[in-house]
């Protein structure tokens, strides 16, 4: 797993592109993502607040970033701690 | 992660709805992407080190730059308007090469270098019709997606590589994905090999925002887009609002109502245009955007609200701001430095260097990064004591005058306020005595007699001091600037040899 990997959900629809990522499992739904998503995975009820398109999501230290490139219905969260959505600062348009 | 990728998004969060508008012709987002994938093929099977585009902006300059992102090759927009030595010598640093454009110049120029040629109509339909290979292997964008040659004012050009890291990390921090209302349209009438021009077209594309390009800007044609395809943002530089204006005072008409955003760069504003602009266009956000090729585009703007403030202030000091490119974004540090390298405090004017994930700093040749990160941008400017960012242009203008830095800039501004000079540049020019010397060119503004060098002399000797005197002062019918309104000030200094 590296930058620019793309990683699906087992759980759901989900699937992200690694923005950066340091150590630690990268999950969806309660379960692992891999760059197959194979081996299903049921949606865990503590982990289905959703993904959303075209939104970032990091962890508290900042070492890991995914970037949301198909919504599902499983949240995202690094082993076992829910990513905090991360806002981009959009410019007033300027090219 | 690579740019394509953002094409990918909008073609599956809106394949329908129509990407961009060019000579009338409509494309879809997910119309885009199969060219872009068509394009992919093409590029592949051609081996091309490089995609080259030598046209003006189309559909095939969209294609173009994300077929050469899809396979992994650098695209290449390249400025038809060179010389042919010049062309043909930056045709030989990117061979082989698949080139989009102007095949007839390109097999006069330089027919055995191996490349690839394609004309403008035949690599759009050739893409169109290619059929995607299965497995299409395409590149996960840990390389360079974007080589730009510099325009080459101080020197030869430099090829300038931005990394799809670079472009990404711009896109994601500064624009919100499907953002964009359905009505939005941004023109786009930069020249393709332009930095802000690329920078628009994936900015729009991960907004969602229509994109209508203008392939020749011409101002009445600019003016008829805006009308016709209700536009609510552009792009322009400095010259192309000046020709806008004018045209409007020549009676185009137009119903441009639906522009709420003017963004400008790449060259310096005059003040005195920007005052116009902001009261002829009353209800329109005016965004002043700074930024550099290496920089993947813009690094501090002066939004709308600053502009207001500053056009209806009476506190001159906000009034100056006019004249700022505004606050460094969020996204990047920025300081201003002195010759050996120390951060200078506010109102100091030094060397702007700037840091963050846009900024690639690199060339071909060599990274341009210092150790920790920093790039030099060799453009001379400092900043106000609320953090405003004032330009005093290129490092490499600075006249060095017996070991003392002049900047052109100032001695410009003073000659400016002369009312018989409409334009003037301030380059160094040698001296037995000191090095360096001051010379001017100036251009005398339509109706007025020529003022005396000993006039011109003592307006800079009485407002600056005597070591900003000019030793030379020669008056032209013009001043050399390229298509985007950059001063060419090794050319000035030629006329001021002579």
């Amino acid at each position: 797993m590296k930058p620019g990997s793309r990683l699906k959900s087992s759980a759901c629809d989900t699937e992200v592109v690694v923005i950066r990522c340091g150590s630690g499992t990268i999950q969806c739904g309660g379960a692992a993502m891999s760059e197959s998503g194979a081996d299903a995975a049921d949606l865990s009820p503590d982990f289905a607040g959703g993904s959303v398109m075209g939104k970032r999501y990091v962890d508290a230290a900042g070492t890991t970033e995914l970037l949301c490139v198909k919504p599902g219905k499983g949240s995202l969260a690094l082993d076992g701690t829910v990513l905090a959505l991360k806002e981009a600062k959009p410019l007033p348009a300027s090219d | 992660m690579n740019i394509a990728l953002l094409l990918e998004m909008a073609a599956d969060a809106a394949s329908d709805r129509t990407a961009l508008v060019c000579d009338g012709k409509r494309w879809t987002y997910a119309e885009l992407l199969a060219a872009a994938r068509g394009a992919y093929e093409l590029i592949v099977d051609s081996g091309a080190s490089h995609v080259a585009l030598l046209d003006e902006s189309s559909e095939a300059s969209v294609i173009a730059l994300f077929g050469a992102a899809l396979a992994g090759v650098p695209y290449c927009p390249l400025n038809y308007r060179l010389a042919d030595a010049d062309l043909a010598g930056l045709l030989g640093r990117i061979a082989p090469a698949l080139i989009v454009g102007d095949a007839a110049r390109v097999a006069r120029l330089v027919p055995d270098q191996g490349h690839v040629v394609y004309p403008r109509a035949e690599f759009t339909l050739a893409a169109q019709e290619a059929v995607a290979s299965d497995g299409a292997d395409y590149d996960t964008g840990e390389g360079v997606a974007i080589q730009l040659f510099t325009s080459g004012t101080t020197a030869a050009p430099k090829a300038a590589i931005l990394r799809h890291s670079n472009l990404v990390s711009y896109i994601l921090g500064t624009v919100e994905f499907a953002s964009a209302e359905d009505s939005d349209a941004a023109l786009v009438s930069v020249p393709p090999y332009h930095i802000a021009g690329i920078a628009a077209l994936i900015s729009s594309i991960y907004a969602q925002r229509r994109i209508v390009l203008l392939p020749a800007f011409a101002p009445d044609a600019w003016l008829k887009l805006v009308d016709a395809e209700r536009a609510t943002n552009a792009f322009v530089v400095p010259t192309m609002l000046s020709r806008i204006i004018h045209a409007l005072d020549k009676g185009v008409h137009a119903d441009i109502g639906s522009l709420r955003s003017i963004a400008y760069g790449g060259g310096k504003m005059p003040l005195e245009l920007i005052h116009r602009a902001l009261d002829l266009f009353p209800d329109t956000g005016f965004t002043n955007a700074y930024g550099l090729t290496e920089t993947s585009s813009t690094v501090a703007l002066l939004g709308p609200d600053e502009h207001r403030a500053a056009h209806g202030a009476s506190d001159p000091k906000v009034r100056a701001r006019l004249a700022s490119v505004g606050k460094p974004l969020p996204t990047i540090e920025l300081e201003i430095r002195g010759e050996s390298g120390e951060v200078l405090p506010h109102g100091q004017p030094g060397e702007i260097y700037v840091r963050g994930d846009q900024v690639s700093g690199e060339y071909r040749e060599k990274s341009a990064l210092d150790a920790a990160g920093w790039f030099p941008t060799r453009d001379a400017g400092y900043l106000d004591e609320d953090g405003y960012l004032f330009l005093s242009g290129r490092a490499d203008d600075v006249i060095v005058r017996g070991g003392e830095n002049i900047s052109p800039g100032e001695i410009e501004d003073v000659l400016l306020t002369h009312p018989a000079i409409a334009d003037v540049a301030a380059v160094a020019i040698p001296s037995a005595e000191w090095g360096e010397a001051v010379g001017v060119a100036a251009v005398l503004r339509g109706g007025c007699d020529q003022p005396a060098d000993d006039d011109l002399k003592e307006l800079i000797r009485a407002r600056l001091r005597s070591s900003r005197v000019p030793d030379r002062i020669l008056f032209v019918p013009s001043l050399p600037y390229n298509e985007m309104g950059k001063l060419l000030r090794r050319e000035v200094k030629l006329i001021l040899a002579d």
